[in-house]
């Protein structure tokens, strides 16, 4: 019995630790500019949506989320588009140096951003590609591939290569067995890395930051990290910017739970 | 028969290299070529702004620049301090949770998913988060603790000690549910029968928690402790956002100071030997680490 109370009070601390922190950022989001300035400030809101306004159309909200959209998009199925052959290669196949490969991938995975972000950002000026979303898409691309890699080859190596073998005696190439055999059988695996990578780019801020200095190619972190007001830190603006940033990300947290701890440690149990 | 599978052999080796070459073509221009590049950059005295001087080639000049440089120096104390202090945080607040969520409950689908929300949300909205909370005016922190009592705010993060404290608070917010769910793997690996056999000669909940629960957690608990090392040691986004390194130099971080030096300075020469040295400081704490993480999968093997 006791056992059970203790347990109920350690969820309910958790629960409570984890969610409580932010609530009190939607609160401030729905309050007036009144009830955030008074003293002692109001606990509840009025459910003013003047904030939401506010950001939408003073503080370049909307096209915050519009290039976060593009960016985290893009960079997922990119990120996708190279990862999922490498990985099948790597997994399934002969490769030499596959070893080091792997190792090189573990090594980028766990670069500091300040060990590249010098010569990126050089590399993307001398490409063009400062202050255009896909001068953040393609640093993106690189950093997220280690982890998706890693993921979607522990998932394939899972998979019974019976089939595999079968359609490689009829005579399948590596390209064909993969499309018409391993695919189909590794959706949730490429489901999984996909919720990871676009996390990833919906939340990255330092290259973001170097990269993307006009409003109208920022994305949702950098517009709120850079947040200000005339006077004054608008608040309950940024509240309700913070809002919107999270809010996709708390749906897919709802939707995809299971997918995300299985990914999180797939790639580090399993590889 | 034999020449045919050689054929067949070879066409596999090219279809293998070209399923690979694109992801490593993309890894190697924009993650490791940079790095060279900042190796091969730390070795000049480059300006940005005063082109005149050129970009001379001054050998291991900036290296030495570095460790005389006492506001590095206090860099990295900062960040070892952060280091330290945030990841044992993470890995005791991780192991609570995922013990909780380890267990059989109703509704574990929706606690975990509570859980992953401090995790998913963008650092830098978590870091405005904290700030508004240890506002001065408008902060829970000072509603929750002096309500009515406005003359007794406290401006928090005017501190020097309190703005580190709360920004390592912040960090285990944001990623202790991170280390849970490396450590929950753990657990879900360790076979019931030994805490039914444990159960049977009449050891306590304690004890087997110590003897059998830690033990065999370790893997996991190295593991976790590899990953939050390794992202603590490049903390940037918190520090940008709550306190730009202040007040005066309490929370300047190694990584917030090769920003500054690289991009609001312009030293590029001295701020990529900056970004070189926590490059290899980070490699060097991975290797220790994956040999630890190395040779306790082989004990494990062994038992």
């Amino acid at each position: 019995m006791t056992r059970r109370v203790l347990l109920a009070l350690s969820i309910l601390a958790t629960v409570g630790l984890s969610l409580l922190p932010f609530l009190w950022f939607v609160l401030t989001s729905f309050k007036s500019q009144g009830e955030i300035e008074a003293a002692p400030p109001g606990w509840w809101p009025s459910g003013s949506l003047e904030f939401y306004r506010a950001a939408l159309f003073d503080h370049h909200l909307f096209d915050y989320v519009l290039n976060s959209v593009v960016v985290a998009g893009s960079t997922t199925l990119l990120a996708l588009l190279f990862a999922i052959p490498a990985a099948y290669a790597l997994a399934r196949l002969t490769i030499p140096g596959k070893q080091s490969i792997l190792a090189v991938l573990l090594c980028v995975s766990m670069f500091p951003q300040m060990a590249i972000a010098g010569p990126v950002w050089r590399l993307l000026d001398s490409l063009g590609g400062l202050n255009q979303r896909w001068g953040v898409v393609l640093p993106y691309v690189a950093l997220t591939l280690p982890l998706a890699i890693w993921i979607l080859a522990s998932f394939f190596k899972e998979l019974p290569p019976e089939l595999e073998d079968a359609a490689r005696v009829d005579g399948c190439g590596p390209w064909a067995t993969l499309f018409r055999i391993t695919l189909p059988l590794a959706t949730p695996g490429i489901f999984t890395a996909a919720i990871l990578i676009l996390i990833y780019a919906w939340n990255e801020f330092f290259f973001a930051l170097l990269i993307l200095t006009q409003p109208e190619q920022q994305t949702l972190p950098v517009g709120i990290a850079l947040f200000q007001g005339e006077f004054t830190m608008p608040w309950g603006e940024l509240a309700a910017a913070s809002v919107v940033a999270t809010l996709p990300l708390i749906v897919v947290v709802l939707l995809c739970q299971r997918w995300i701890v299985s990914g999180l440690s797939a790639g580090a149990v399993k590889g | 028969m034999i020449r045919m599978s050689q054929v067949k052999g070879r066409r596999d080796n090219l279809a293998a290299w070209t399923m690979v070459a694109p992801a490593l073509l993309v890894t190697m221009i924009f993650a490791l070529y940079p790095v060279l590049d900042s190796l091969w950059l730390s070795l000049h005295h480059i300006f940005v702004g005063i082109p005149k001087l050129g970009s001379p080639f001054v050998g291991l000049d900036n290296y030495l620049t570095l460790l005389r440089d006492p506001a590095a120096q206090q860099a990295l104390l900062v960040t070892l301090a952060f280091v330290v202090l945030s990841t044992l945080l993470e890995l005791a607040c991780g192991l609570i949770i995922a013990l909780v969520i380890h267990e059989r409950f109703r509704g574990r689908g929706l606690v975990r998913a509570a859980i992953l929300i401090p995790w998913a949300i963008p650092t830098v909205v978590a870091s405005q988060l904290w700030r508004y909370i240890f506002n001065d005016q408008y902060g829970f922190a000072n509603l929750l603790l002096f309500g009515n009592r406005v003359t007794d705010y406290i401006p928090w993060l005017a501190y020097p000690g309190i703005a580190f404290g709360i920004i390592v608070l912040a960090d285990v917010w944001k990623t202790s549910s991170f280390a849970a769910l490396l450590i929950l793997a753990g657990l879900q690996v360790i076979p019931d029968d030994l805490y039914d056999a444990a159960r049977v000669d009449g050891a306590t909940i304690w004890q087997r928690f110590w003897h059998i629960t830690l033990p065999l957690l370790k893997p996991a608990l190295l593991l976790a402790l590899l990953f939050r090392t390794m992202d603590a040691f490049r903390v940037f986004d918190l520090v940008f956002v709550m306190t730009q390194g202040g007040p005066g130099d309490a929370t300047q971080v190694l990584q917030f100071y090769g920003y500054q030096t690289l991009f609001t300075e312009g030293r590029i020469g001295y701020g990529s030997a900056i970004s070189v040295a926590v490059f290899l400081m980070i490699l060097a704490l991975s290797l220790v680490y994956l040999r630890a993480i190395g040779s306790s999968l082989l004990e494990r093997r062994h038992t």
